[in-house]
């Protein structure tokens, strides 16, 4: 039993010797050290709209608004790895369930819905979660048994539909839309909360004018959402998904129920895309068609593989570029996509893994280009 | 030996099997019994349909008609991992493990197969089990912010016990470790699968096969392009795979091999069963002599 | 649902999708090519089709014939058509060439998985569009009106024009052209080769990039020439008009089962008349979503599309 357990700390020991530079010098570290190194750089994140720090700054717009953007995203690339990263599931139209969540909320929580139920937001939220997941499920329970590459095209169509629908329906209120989409809450700061720059206690923490409630409410979900994808990534559920994207045979000649586990990576995507339409529009209390265009949902898979599909901090990172550099650029309003789709190209050339790979994509990807240097 | 056979139960039964792909038939009216505990040879010239028919038998391919029993119940029609779940394993001939995945990792997908944690189980961790004083996480720091940690999460574990995705994952790694050690290669549990030497990779499937925790196992040709020593190790993990209780079906070219490790030998040839009987039985019957005739029976 | 609407204008309704089909085939068509060959979704082919619809009124008004002027006679008619789709065909088979050279080569070369053919594919596309948006201004550019719709004949009550009858056997045309190139030509037969298994074609003696870059030229003009048919048709074009496009062809390739080029005809035609029909009975806006719905159905009960996929059995 001695020499199992010791030869399985070797294995463990083997495994951190195949990752490569930083990575590994991060993980060497003391546990304590590094969840001291975890916790400040959290506080970090939670105050940045109250340092000041000179570049990063956003000239022409709120920079607090700038962040919440980039927490949204941040869950929305969350999201579409599970589905992208580690399923290995090609789901080209998720703004379909982002919108799906939105619009429940939007539906349920205005006073101006034509469903006029009127829900309090933390009501509609988990509500919005199930109908987006279950609208994963509905558009899964068919096309997942289809080819990867259809399954591009069909969930593009689903994207399509569900903007074709917000735009025509009448329980979307069509293009005029919706407004009073209602916030988290309407209660005013406490006084102990005044000591941070930009709270005040006359102020509601969910307000438009200031919106370093809905920042740090999206940041802490962004937060919670990564704990619990990387408990999945490290249980049997990512292992299965591992193995269904080397060899889906195989995996389920092994006793992996193929099926059921892409069938959950996308209710799972789903679920997450809910919630972060379900957020943004929360702060943008107005909801239309207009924010749902299949262009954007590109424009995520894009983010998402660049950032470094299957790693969260690679698909973090992809979605904060994505939402950060056009409002801090905004002098290149008009070259910034010309600008994103070289980008891209130069990318897939040079660093094709991501900025920041997982680890087993970056070994696969240097393993197959050997192999096609032998063929030639 | 034949009437001990009779009284032995029945754990594969195979039953006038056939299977065609557009015009080539592939398997033809092959019927066998595999009877608990023993080893059968399924042995034939390339093309025979042996391949097919261990696809047949794991679901892999949908027999024409037909009917496959396992331990008496049905396995035509179930689902492939259903199939692996009542407790039938395999190997395959063109080895495919998960190749970006460790060796030990490979056999935990295995492991797996047996595991009740859901999606919402390994997320929420809800299912808490009671866990003996012996399994709660140790004390080892000295002092500091780590022995602070560790104590906290052994009295966590005493109030709220551990959860059975815990508890799954770590007998899991133990189990996949000694059964590494029981294929010899438990030195390189770490190794990234695809960079295994090529024995240690057909060593490895039989690991990840194993852990399903079958009841038969089903090789295909385990020795292919093995050298003498490394068939002859072979054999003798065979042998005490066989001793754990698992019933094995064998897929191999190598007659002498086969007939070394068998107990029974069933013979196929262009999809249809020729011949069937012990090694000495099939070894000396015209139609199989006939059917390796200019074949080497070193072929593989 | 108005059912009665389709009942009444059902003949016109399947002429208007005809034509409209014809051109989703043409464009399909690139993307089958490619796919077939390559196993890859080229997403920039929408550009390499919008690429044509400008280089086809550019060409026309450099003949001196823009917004507002009157048709020439028959003759001039074709005459322009006929140089429109000779350029616009040479720069969509060139734009296309191109993307398979800068965004796609590379990739090839180094085995890259198709996830990332992807995103670069994705990248060429934005690059193009954009590209093109800032050289406009982002601004529709129109079209002078070259063929005044005539009625030709009628058919069960349905009015056929000139204009449809032309675009319609115009892409059919070039598509039996295509096919026979495919199946009749030696260089064909390398591309049936090529998609059928890459290796063994390499060892016996095909030049497999030159046959790629076959493929992009000849996807891409088929494109071009859609895009001619498409200006005559519409009048009016603008940088991101491959986009919804492009995804409905591709959706027709898909639908006909993708790789195989009789596929794409089919796909390209039924799914035309099939979003007509829905746009009768639920209205205009509803179109797209009648287009999407069909093609799951369809791959539901054949998860390769009407034909199957395979260019190497395109024949059969
Ligand atoms: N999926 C398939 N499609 C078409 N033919 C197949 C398929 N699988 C096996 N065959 C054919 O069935 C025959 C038996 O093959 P196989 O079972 O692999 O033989 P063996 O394993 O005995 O060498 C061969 O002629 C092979 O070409
Ligand atoms: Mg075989």
């Amino acid at each position: 039993m001695s020499t199992i357990m010791s030869s399985l700390r070797r294995a463990d020991e083997g495994r951190a010797r195949a990752m490569t530079g930083l990575r590994s010098r991060w993980s060497s570290l003391p546990r304590a050290w590094r969840i001291g190194a975890i916790g400040a750089f959290m506080v970090l994140l939670y105050s940045l709209p109250g340092l000041n720090i000179p570049l990063i700054k956003t000239p022409d717009t709120d920079f607090t608004s700038v962040l919440f953007l980039c927490a949204v995203y941040v869950l929305v690339a969350v999201g579409l790895n599970v589905v992208i990263g580690l399923a290995g599931l090609l789901d080209l139209g998720y703004i379909g369930f982002y919108a799906v969540g939105a619009y429940t909320v939007a539906i349920l929580g205005s006073p101006n819905s034509p469903v006029v139920v009127k829900f309090p937001w933390i009501v509609c939220v988990p509500i919005a979660i199930a109908v987006a997941m279950l609208s994963g499920v509905l558009l899964g329970w068919p096309t997942l048994r289809l080819r990867g590459d259809y399954l591009a095209i069909v969930t593009l169509g689903f994207g399509e539909i569900i903007r074709v629908f917000a735009l025509n329906s009448n329980i979307t209120n069509g293009n005029r839309g919706i407004n009073g989409v209602p916030v988290p809450s309407e209660a005013n700061w406490p006084s102990w909360m005044t000591w941070f720059p930009y709270v005040s206690s006359e102020k509601q923490i969910f307000s438009v004018s200031n919106v370093i409630g809905f920042y740090w409410l999206a940041l802490t979900l962004v937060v919670l959402c990564i704990l619990g994808v990387r408990r999945l990534e490290r249980s049997r559920v990512g292992r299965s998904w591992l193995a269904i994207r080397e060899d889906e045979e195989a995996a389920e000649v092994m006793g992996v129920p193929t099926f059921k586990y892409k069938l959950w990576a996308f209710a799972i995507g789903a679920a997450l895309g809910g919630l972060s339409g379900a957020l943004f529009f929360s702060k943008q209390t107005f909801i239309n068609a207009q924010g749902f265009d299949l262009f954007t949902s590109i424009l995520w898979v894009a983010a998402v593989v660049i950032g470094g599909a299957g790693n969260q901090l690679g698909v973090a990172v992809g979605a904060i570029l994505l939402a950060y550099l056009p409002e801090r650029f905004r002098e290149f309003a008009d070259y910034r996509l010309l600008i994103f789709g070289v980008a891209l190209i130069v990318m897939t050339i040079f660093r094709p893994q991501g900025l920041l790979p997982s680890r087993r994509r970056s070994v696969e990807l240097e393993d197959r280009a050997k192999e096609a240097s032998v063929v030639e | 030996m034949s009437e001990q056979l009779a009284e032995r139960e029945p754990l594969l039964e195979v039953d006038d099997v056939t299977i065609k792909f557009g015009g080539v038939v592939a398997l033809n009216g092959v019927d066998f019994t595999l009877y608990k505990g023993e080893i059968l040879g399924l042995i034939g010239p390339n093309g025979a349909g042996k391949t097919t028919c261990f696809n047949t038998i794991t679901g892999v391919a949908r027999p024409t008609t037909g009917t496959i029993r396992f331990r008496g119940e049905k396995v035509v029609g179930k689902k492939r991992f259903q199939i692996t779940r009542m407790g039938i394993a395999r190997t395959f001939q063109n080895i495919r493990l998960f190749p970006e995945m460790t060796a030990l990792e490979n056999v935990l997908v295995g492991a797996d197969a047996r595991h009740k944690t859901s999606v919402v189980g390994a997320l929420f961790r809800l299912y808490r089990v009671r866990v003996k004083p012996e399994e709660l996480t140790e004390v080892t720091a000295t002092g500091g912010m780590t022995r602070l940690a560790q104590q906290l999460s052994r009295t966590g574990q005493r109030f709220f016990g551990l959860s059975r995705h815990i508890l799954e994952e770590r007998a899991a790694r133990a189990k996949g470790m000694e059964l590494l050690q029981l294929v010899g290669i438990e030195g390189r549990a770490g190794e990234l699968a695809r960079n295994l030497a090529y024995g240690e990779q057909r060593r490895l499937e039989i690991a990840r096969a194993l852990a399903t925790e079958p009841h038969l196992l089903c090789l295909d040709e385990p020795a292919a392009g093995f050298n003498p020593a490394e068939k002859e190790s072979l054999l003798a993990l065979i042998r005490k795979i066989r001793d754990t209780g698992v019933s094995i079906l064998l897929i191999e070219h190598d007659m002498r091999l086969v007939m070394g490790v068998t107990d029974r030998i069933v013979v196929l040839e262009f999809g249809k069963k020729i011949a069937e009987g012990s090694p000495s039985e099939v070894r000396d019957n015209p139609a199989v002599i006939a059917a390796y005739l200019g074949v080497p029976t070193d072929a593989a | 649902m108005n059912f009665q609407f389709l009942g009444d204008h059902f003949v016109s309704l399947t002429v208007t999708g005809l034509t409209q089909g014809a051109i989703y085939a043409l464009v399909a068509l690139g993307y089958t090519l490619v796919y077939g060959v390559l196993r890859l979704i080229n997403f920039a082919h929408s550009e390499v089709f919008m690429i044509g619809t400008f280089v086809t009124t550019i060409i026309w008004a450099g003949l001196g014939f823009s917004v507002g002027d009157a048709a020439p006679g028959t003759l001039g008619v074709i005459g322009l058509i006929v140089i429109a789709m000779i350029a616009a065909g040479a720069a969509s088979g060139a734009t296309a060439l191109v993307v398979e050279r800068v965004a796609y080569r590379p990739l090839r070369k180094r085995n890259a998985p198709s996830l990332i053919f992807l995103i670069s594919a994705i990248g060429a596309s934005v690059a193009l569009s954009e590209a093109v948006g800032a050289l406009t201004d982002r601004q529709p550019r129109g079209m002078p009106t070259l063929v005044v719709p005539k009625v030709q004949f009628s058919f069960l009550g349905a009015d056929v024009t000139n204009l449809q009858l032309g675009i319609f056997f115009s892409a059919l045309a070039m598509m039996i052209g295509l096919d026979i190139f495919i199946n009749r030509t030696r260089l064909g037969r390398g591309v049936r080769a090529v998609a059928q298994n890459p290796d063994v074609a390499a060892l016996m003696g095909v030049n497999k990039d030159r046959i790629i870059m076959l493929i992009f030229i000849l996807g891409g003009a088929m494109a071009g020439a859609a895009a001619v048919l498409y200006d005559i048709k519409v009048g009016l074009t603008t940088y991101s008009v491959g986009f919804l496009l492009g995804i409905k062809a591709f959706t027709a390739a898909v639908l006909g089962g993708i790789g195989n080029l009789r596929g794409a005809l089919l796909g390209g035609l039924l799914l035309g008349v099939v979003e007509n029909y829905g746009a009768g009975v639920f209205g205009n806006q509803w179109m797209d979503v009648v287009a999407f719905m069909m093609l799951v159905v369809v791959l539901l009960f054949r998860p390769t599309g009407l034909l199957g996929e395979s260019l190497g059995r395109a024949r059969a």
